[in-house]
């Protein structure tokens, strides 16, 4: 018999008997959504364990801040999740008007939710669309990134940058929004959803897209609660865990908005789920937009956090000094230590501020959800082939720059 | 929110006693002193309490204080989903002093005590796979211990000669600027070179 039916056994050495095989994935693969290396031990096509090598985007952002006033410290937030950048401004704005007691401006409150809300929808479209990339769809990114353009201008409107906003600051938000682009901002909530329309119409009941992604990596509530899932992550499998809701901050107690949820905890409930929550963000935008045309007035809470007005500046020597002083010697912030949270686009982000009273923080931790969603990388791909590892890291929604901080 | 929270506090204080060395409430947030050896079964107890459950750990990391005998803090964020509360427990550590891993507890403490491990150096007993994880391949020192410079030891450089990247010292071309803007009358002590009549003075 040479057909093979006894083995072979007795022809292999020692090592051509190890079966299963590593490879590398990443850290220049496009699915790996930036630098991320995953050691990966393969049995045949199947995941037997999945090792992440993260830190190759390190850049010591906790270390730096140390040595930085509060306010030095506020374009940081800006590079640590760069999809949605002012969401991690306003984990630090809080965390500081926490420490310091100091009321946020209604007008300024408002316009925290709206671009905290286009920063959410930045986040999503670049998810969902990529994710489809991962998984074989080359269309979704190309129309979503279309609109990610415009929510961009919108931030530039704001602030002067695209990306790198520095704009919530705190006290406030840095500049007030002109009313022209508030009518732009309602404008775009009314073609917005077609796009939306659209993009579902690509993807949900695209046979190929839904084969890649129901039933993979499914999350129970007790791995949510084991791994210290957040977001999207948790509402996929079934519960309605959101700290807009649960423990509100800001203005969000009195937006009507639901929050999603799916069923079965998969990477196509997730999928789901993100493109219900961009329809609830258009609701909250176009809600604050009628707010904000009713709440005028400051947009920084007067006192020593702010600056003052520039036409204060050219008639007061007081006005003059306090500009001087904090933008050189920044404001103190007195001794404590708080714990601050929001719900970023991909999870809960947290700020953990430890102030000793000067005007440099004297700790700051900040708390990435996908770092968590990631370490359990090993526990969920596991099991599953490799090319499901792809749309895992897809739907995780990870980003280098706040994981690796 | 802050009676509820001064309610369990009172609760976990009463019927844990041996763990809880003090506790308090301030800006909102319940903090607890914790000793060290018995972090294990507290977060344990945390977890399961039905009036706790605190069953989500939301973050682990460290404070460096040199000054102090017991230099670090260790801190650890729970979240209840269910009670929806947050608590923070402190843990006040020797720098040779080992740490109980609670890995056992919750999966998710594996990174963020790896990141603890690499950033302070404080160790942990029982974790599985104690590995620097966000410093580079190599890396030596702990790098947010306040005695650690912010540029490093060593930078790196890709050399045409070796074609490879070489690691060297840090060699800065200007030096590292750390300014002192503290207005003087807020209690910012200058060092003045051949000041001595002050000392005489005082």
């Amino acid at each position: 018999m040479m057909d093979g039916s006894k083995g072979f056994d007795d022809a292999l050495t020692g090592e051509q008997k190890i079966r299963n095989f590593n490879i590398n994935f990443g850290p220049q693969h496009p699915a790996a959504h930036g630098v991320l290396r995953l050691v990966l031990e393969l049995d045949g096509e199947v995941v037997e364990r999945c090792d992440p090598h993260i830190g190759l985007l390190h850049r010591g952002t906790e270390k730096l801040m140390e040595s930085r006033t509060y306010l030095q410290n506020l374009p940081y937030f800006d590079r640590l999740d760069y999809v949605a950048p002012m969401n991690q401004e306003h984990a630090w704005c809080l965390a500081i008007e926490k420490l310091c007691k100091v009321e946020v401006p209604r007008r300024a409150s408002l316009i925290r939710v709206l671009y905290s809300e286009i920063g959410r929808v930045l986040n999503h479209l670049l998810n969902v669309t990529t994710q489809a990339m991962d998984v074989g769809a080359l269309t979704p990114p190309l129309w979503g990134f279309e609109e990610r353009e415009k929510l961009m201008i919108f931030y530039e409107r704001a602030c002067g940058a695209r990306l790198h906003a520095a704009y919530f600051r705190p006290g406030g938000v840095h500049q007030d929004l002109p009313d022209d682009l508030l009518d732009d901002i309602e404008e775009w909530t009314h073609t917005f959803p077609n796009v939306l329309d659209d993009l579902d119409g690509l993807l949900t009941e695209n046979r190929i897209f839904k084969q890649r992604n129901a039933d993979i990596g499914i999350v129970t509530e007790e791995e949510i609660l084991e791994w210290g899932f957040s977001g999207v992550m948790v509402r996929g499998s079934g519960l309605a865990w959101d700290l807009r809701r649960a423990q509100p901050y800001e203005c969000y107690d009195e937006f009507d908005f639901q929050i999603p949820v799916g069923k079965n905890g998969d990477c196509y409930d997730r999928y789901l789920c993100r493109m219900a929550e961009m329809r609830e963000s258009v609701k909250i935008i176009r809600q604050a937009i009628a707010k904000l045309r009713e709440a005028t007035g400051d947009v920084l809470a007067r006192g020593k956090l702010t600056p003052p007005k520039r036409g204060e500046m050219k008639t007061s020597m007081e006005a003059l000094i306090h500009h001087f002083k904090l933008y050189t010697e920044g404001f103190h912030v007195p001794e404590g230590e708080v714990y601050c949270a929001v719900e970023a686009p991909k999870g809960e982000f947290g700020v953990y501020l430890v102030a000793d009273g000067s005007n440099k923080p004297y700790r700051a931790k900040l708390r990435a959800p996908g770092f968590l969603h990631l370490q359990a990388m090993d526990h969920v791909a596991g099991g599953h082939q490799l090319a499901d590892v792809a749309a895992i890291i897809g739907t995780m929604d990870v980003v280098f720059g706040e994981i690796d901080r | 929110m802050s009676d509820a929270m001064h309610e369990l506090g009172e609760l976990i204080a009463s019927t844990r006693q041996e763990c809880v060395r003090s506790w308090d409430v301030t800006h909102g947030e319940l903090n607890i002193d914790v000793a060290l050896s018995n972090i294990v079964p507290f977060v344990e107890w945390l977890k399961t309490n039905p009036n706790c459950r605190f069953s989500s750990l939301v973050d682990i990391t460290a404070v460096d204080y040199p000054g102090r005998k017991k230099r670090f803090d260790v801190v650890y964020h729970f979240l209840s989903m269910y009670q929806n509360q947050r608590i923070r427990l402190r843990l006040q550590v020797r720098e040779e002093d080992m740490v109980p891993s609670i890995v056992s507890v919750h999966p998710s403490a594996n990174w963020f005590e790896r990141e603890v491990f690499d950033m302070f150096g404080i160790l942990f007993s029982g974790h599985p796979d104690l590995r620097r994880i966000l410093t580079d391949y190599g890396f030596r020192g702990y790098p947010l211990r306040k005695d650690f410079p912010t540029t490093g030891y060593t930078e790196v450089r890709y050399d045409e000669a070796q074609k490879r990247v070489v690691y060297e010292p840090v060699s800065l071309v200007q030096e590292y600027r750390q300014f002192d803007f503290m207005s003087p009358w807020e209690g910012a002590e200058y060092i003045l070179p051949g000041d001595e009549k002050k000392e005489e003075a005082s």
